[in-house]
């Protein structure tokens, strides 16, 4: 893929970006991945079931947020700012979840 | 107007920055709905709740969605090389794949209705009802701006040079992506099990 002048003007892009072809393999990865959850889902894999699925997850985030939002090339700013809300909200509702599950009875 | 001047004092693109900003916040928006319905997804009040999920259709409803963060990503690149007819073309494609994902969470909260979970039967089913409802929103309203954004170029409002437009509707757009990566398997999948298996 071209370096679009803008970008290359703020330097927001620097190095190898993906191409095409790229994102299209990144797709296909995450089609399997999914494709593992469900499966996973309807087959006995015991006590790995939770940790199973939360790996998957969490690999289909990455690659989502690394390759189709560009925050593998982007500059480090942007990913802090996801990072950082992400961060937060885990803490505040992780806290939320401990705090409140007994009186729900999960 | 080029990236240049969009510049801020930390050397960044402040629309792009906005909207990350903007993406962050929302990690918190959706995190509440989600703790909730953890808390409550046991809560049925007697009537039906998880079991009623259906895992092959959402699956299909997720790959779907997975496919239309791959054309949007396409049409950016198309964008990034001066490539409008593509661009058009993978917009459309985009707006295509989230409409039929909304028409299939409307046959699901159809389904699902009519088999007596409501939005005030129980905890369980208006916290499913909300968060699920609200993603619902965030794709409708990323759907708007695709279109939007297929007009403006189709009149020459949106220009060749101004891909970092395309790029701010595709952050927006692979952000509802990702949280539907989350809600399909910590609000589907996981209690789906924990409630049917046992597990």
């Amino acid at each position: 893929m071209s370096t679009t002048t803008d970008e290359a003007k703020s330097g927001q892009h620097a190095g190898h970006h993906p191409t095409p072809r790229d994102y299209v393999q990144v797709f296909f990865v995450l089609f399997v991945l999914t494709a593992m959850e469900v499966g996973a889902s309807f087959i006995d894999v015991g006590p790995l079931f939770l940790p199973l699925l939360l790996v998957l997850m969490t690999i289909k985030f990455v690659l989502v947020a690394g390759w189709f939002m560009h925050l593998k090339y982007d500059i480090a700013t942007y990913t802090q700012f996801m990072v950082g809300g992400l961060v937060l909200a885990m803490v505040l509702y992780g806290v939320v979840l401990l705090v409140f599950s007994d009186a729900v009875r999960v | 107007m080029s990236t240049a001047a969009h510049e801020n004092t930390l050397g960044v693109d402040h629309r792009k920055l906005a909207m990350w900003v903007f993406l962050g916040s929302e990690f918190l928006f959706f995190g509440a709905f989600i703790s909730t319905f953890l808390l409550y997804f046991r809560e049925t009040n007697g009537g039906p709740g998880v079991e009623l999920f259906d895992i092959a259709f959402t699956s299909i409803s997720s790959f779907i969605l997975l496919m239309s963060s791959l054309t949007m990503v396409l049409a950016h690149n198309a964008h990034a090389q001066r490539d409008m007819r593509r661009l058009r073309i993978w917009l459309l494609a985009t707006a295509f794949l989230g409409m039929v994902f909304i028409g299939g969470q409307v046959f699901e909260f159809t389904t699902f209705y009519n088999e007596g979970l409501a939005l005030t039967s129980s905890p369980m089913s208006s916290s499913f009802y909300v968060l699920t409802g609200l993603h619902g929103a965030h794709v409708t309203i990323g759907i708007v701006l695709l279109l939007s954004t297929y007009a403006l170029t189709k009149t020459g409002k949106i220009r060749p040079d101004q891909d970092v437009k395309t790029e701010m509707i595709g952050l927006y757009w692979h952000f509802v992506d990702i949280i539907w990566v989350l809600i399909f398997t910590v609000v589907y999948l996981i209690p789906y099990d924990v409630v049917v298996f046992g597990l």
